[in-house]
């Protein structure tokens, strides 16, 4: 018996196309690169103080309070809307799906601008209700979150309603065989089969809200405390206080890959 | 000040040698943009075969893109600061005050929340926006309060004075401290109440030729253009003050 | 009882069948793939709308087009197995059995004692927690059975059953499967495209070829007496057709006659040969054959310990063989041939 040299294992599905690692290469760089940059001009030897500061400490609580919210209303609202654009024939439904997809395409500060005429003190809905009970969206809390997940819910619809349209609907009819009403089968069999679309989606519109500027500032308003997200305060400070600033964008940085990282493979996975 | 108005004569002709078509960007401050539009008009029409380029921001913005080495030829700063910061990184030299802008509470018409002066601004129940601190009018409008010993109840600080204003004008916010120039931009849409001179505070707009311009010649004659007697008319026509 | 006019058209396929199924009864739907097998269960489970026909079960209407009548499928009595089982994957077995309870309003604690009940009988009570996809092929069809039978429906429904499984667990869960279908009370109907696993389990077959049923009857009179070519072939007779004379002589198309045991009148008739009772020769045979013609060898296929000799010429069928015969005979493609039928091994029947 001849002896072979030991090396390492080849894949099962043979060499990757030699193009591919390099272009890929140059993608990873592309955006890895600039980060580097920035954590380059962190002032580490400060960032203790700078990090306990409450300009700091409030846009970050802020920023994740709102941006969780935000994800929490998208989830409950935007899964039934996926289920409808992806498993029912109603009509309109190309329409319907082109006006979610828009707050993704317009300028974030056109949707801020939109909600303020919507829900803003003279706004169409906004005004009857400020009159009447005195409640007011913009200048508050709940002005960011509302913000957040105009722009964000769109991210959590498209990614669920594909889910859906891949995962097997033949579980379905397996459960009405069963007798199981529509509700409990979206309870128990469409929502748990697309579990891993729903995560992907819940991610994504988390990462979209956490960054959310230009609707956040031109609807919420900026208020250190109340709707001071970190994208805002980053932006404030970058000329004013450029220390501030770089320990804000660290803190996003590692906020968002704190989510980002743990997220396996496998849940991202349609099969269990 | 006066003097180097006299050096820029309104009807200077470039020499038509090689120079066709000059284009200068000029970065001007939020406040400046109906002025500064309308004195790059003028400068071109006298100027022929000159382009003005106007690009509007917050002072401190401007200033950040000049430092990172942003191309452009002139900077028009909304308080000296900013300016001063760009002549000491050496981008720009000699700076002159092109005009004086006075502050103003700017409330939408009608005046619906009903504010008579800076001592309502402490009241929790309108909705108070000030520009951010970083901000020149916002770090004015700030002084003016103190001056006036009002500890303000802000409901939000805007990035920019445009922006502040808008809400204003749009009825989101009851009250805003502004530029006298912005109110008379909005026309009927913004009632002004004066702020009593004791408190008030001015901002001094300073311009200047930025050293790395590629058409010092052109930046330097619309520095002298806006300094000019034609230039201080269209400013003063925008409800700035005479440095 | 079950009772469907199924009138069903999909793309290419146009269903119009009648068929029924007793209380007792198992019913086999066999046919070739495309058939319209499935559609025809999936519309007795509505899961497919009819376009024409009527659907009873026990003398209430499931699916009658003509009135506007529709039961949704979770409304149905029904229990359905499928192909590949659509067990839910994140479910344990155990909740799988007791999903049919919950749905139908049964309380965690008393769907789940029922379940765990229904496993053991099915001998699956060790794997009441293990996931789908931890079960092998044969254990996984028994909790989708057990499944579909808790909630004690009137008309079991099965697709395909033994489909998913491999050649040796196909054999053993073939025999259980019979075992567990004879202890359900009601109805049961079952669709499979292999010959073996439609004669073990039902008690009457339906074949259905191209969306039209071309022979009911029980497994015996179907294969001793198939009325057509796919029917004929699937258990593995000869199939002719011709014209019987009045007496006990058959035409076939080809031109060649065939005399049979029983006078039949002028008819079409189906004239089917087992392969086991043709004899060859290499010389013209004596004896009592009454159907003896020459012909030549189309080809030879080996089938385990048997050969099969696939016939040319007038009359053109099937002989089985052993190797010893065959190589005795020198049998090669192309070798001429004598062939001999008796006339009491002709199963003659109107077509």
């Amino acid at each position: 018996m001849s002896q072979r040299p030991t090396g390492p294992r080849r894949a099962p599905q043979g060499r990757t196309p030699w193009p591919v690692i390099p272009l890929a290469a140059v993608a990873v760089a592309y955006v890895a690169f600039p980060l580097a940059a920035l954590l380059q001009r962190v002032p580490w030897s400060d960032l203790g103080s700078l990090l306990s500061r409450p300009l700091v400490t409030d846009a970050l609580r802020l920023s994740v309070t709102t941006a969780c919210a935000a994800t929490g209303l998208s989830l409950l609202v935007g899964v039934p809307l996926a289920w409808v654009l992806a498993r029912t024939h109603l009509p309109g439904r190309s329409l319907v799906r082109a006006l979610v997809i828009l707050p993704m395409v317009l300028p974030p500060v056109v949707g801020g601008a939109a909600l303020l005429f919507a829900f803003g003190r003279r706004g169409l809905l906004g005004g009857p209700v400020y009159d009447s009970t005195g409640f007011l969206l913009p200048f508050s809390v709940w002005g960011v979150i509302a913000a957040n997940t105009f722009v964000a819910m769109p991210f959590l619809v498209l990614t669920v309603e594909s889910g859906l349209r891949a995962a097997d609907a033949r579980y379905e009819d397996a459960a009405a065989t069963l007798g199981a009403s529509r509700w409990m089968i979206f309870r128990r069999v469409t929502v748990p089969n697309a579990a891993p679309a729903i995560i992907a989606g819940a991610v994504l519109c988390w990462a979209r809200a956490l960054g959310e500027f230009g609707a956040t500032v031109t609807f919420a308003g900026n208020l250190q405390g109340r709707t001071q997200t970190m994208p805002l305060a980053v932006f404030l400070t970058l000329e004013s206080d450029r220390e501030a600033a770089l320990a804000l964008s660290l803190m996003l940085i590692v906020v968002s890959l704190a989510v980002l990282v743990p997220m396996r493979d496998r849940w991202l996975a349609s099969v269990p | 000040m006066r003097l180097l108005a006299v050096v820029g004569a309104p009807a200077l002709l470039l020499s038509a040698c090689g120079e066709d078509d000059a284009t200068i960007t000029v970065l001007a401050a939020a406040s400046l943009t109906g002025a500064f539009e309308e004195l790059g008009a003028a400068f071109e029409d006298t100027n022929p075969g000159v382009s003005v380029e106007v690009s509007f921001a917050a002072s401190s913005a401007l200033r950040e893109q000049i430092l990172a080495g942003a191309p452009a030829d002139v900077f028009a700063s909304a308080d000296p600061s900013n300016m001063d910061q760009v002549v000491e990184a050496g981008a720009a030299s000699a700076p002159a005050d092109l005009a004086e802008n006075e502050l103003q509470i700017a409330v939408p018409a009608g005046n619906p929340a009903g504010i008579a002066g800076l001592a309502d601004f402490a009241d929790a129940d309108p909705l108070i926006g000030l520009c951010a601190e970083g901000v020149p009018c916002g770090r004015l409008g700030r002084e003016a309060l103190a001056n006036a010993g009002v500890t303000p109840s802000i409901d939000t600080n805007e990035p920019d004075v445009r922006a502040l204003l808008t809400k204003v004008e749009a009825g989101e916010l009851d009250a805003g401290i502004v530029y006298v120039t912005d109110v008379l931009s909005a026309g009927d849409a913004v009632d002004g109440i004066d702020i009593p001179a004791e408190d008030n505070v001015a901002a001094t707009y300073p311009i200047a030729a930025l050293s790395d311009s590629t058409n010092r010649e052109v930046a330097d004659a619309f520095v002298a253009f806006v300094l000019s007697d034609q230039g201080q008319e269209i400013l003063a026509s925008y409800g700035f003050g005479t440095p | 009882m079950l009772r469907a006019d199924i009138e069903v058209s999909l793309g290419d396929l146009h269903l119009d069948i009648a068929l029924t199924a007793d209380d007792g009864e198992i019913v086999a739907l066999l046919g070739p793939n495309g058939a319209g097998k499935t559609t025809a269960l999936r519309a007795v489970a509505g899961l497919q709308p009819l376009d024409g026909g009527r659907i009873t079960l026990d003398d209430t209407p499931l699916d009658d087009p003509a009135t506007g009548t529709f039961v949704a499928t979770a409304q149905r009595p029904i229990g359905f197995v499928f192909q590949d089982y659509l067990l839910f994957p994140r479910m344990t077995a155990l909740d799988n059995v007791a999903f049919g309870l919950r749905a139908r309003g049964h309380h965690k604690t008393d769907a789940r004692a029922q379940a765990g009940e229904w496993l053991e009988r099915f001998g699956l009570a060790d794997h009441a927690d293990a996931k789908p996809r931890t079960l092998s092929g044969g254990q996984a069809q028994r909790v989708a059975l057990a499944r579909a039978v808790a909630t004690d429906p009137r008309l079991l429904l099965l697709d395909e059953p033994l489909a998913a499984l491999d050649a040796t667990t196909r054999l053993t869960v073939r025999t259980e499967l019979r075992r567990h279908l004879t202890t359900f009370r009601g109805a049961r109907l079952l669709v499979t495209h292999d010959p073996i696993d439609a004669v073990v389990l039902a008690d009457r077959l339906v074949i259905i070829e191209a969306g039209r049923i071309t022979q009911t009857g029980t497994p015996a009179a179907v294969t001793t007496r198939p009325a057509s070519p796919y029917v004929a072939q699937l258990v593995g007779i000869n199939l002719l057709h011709g014209r019987a004379n009045g007496e006990r002589t058959v035409r076939l198309a080809t031109g060649a006659t065939l005399t049979v045991a029983d006078p039949l009148p002028g008819l079409d008739v189906a004239v089917a040969i087992r392969p086991q009772a043709v004899t060859l020769h290499r010389h013209p045979p004596e004896g009592s054959a009454r159907n003896t013609w020459s012909t030549t060898i189309e080809g030879l296929e080996a089938d385990r310990d048997r050969v099969r000799v696939t016939l040319d010429g007038p009359v053109p069928i099937t002989a089985e063989l052993t190797p010893a015969a065959v190589a005795e005979l020198e049998l090669a493609p192309g070798s001429p041939v004598w062939a001999t039928v008796k006339a009491v091994d002709l199963t003659t029947y109107e077509r």
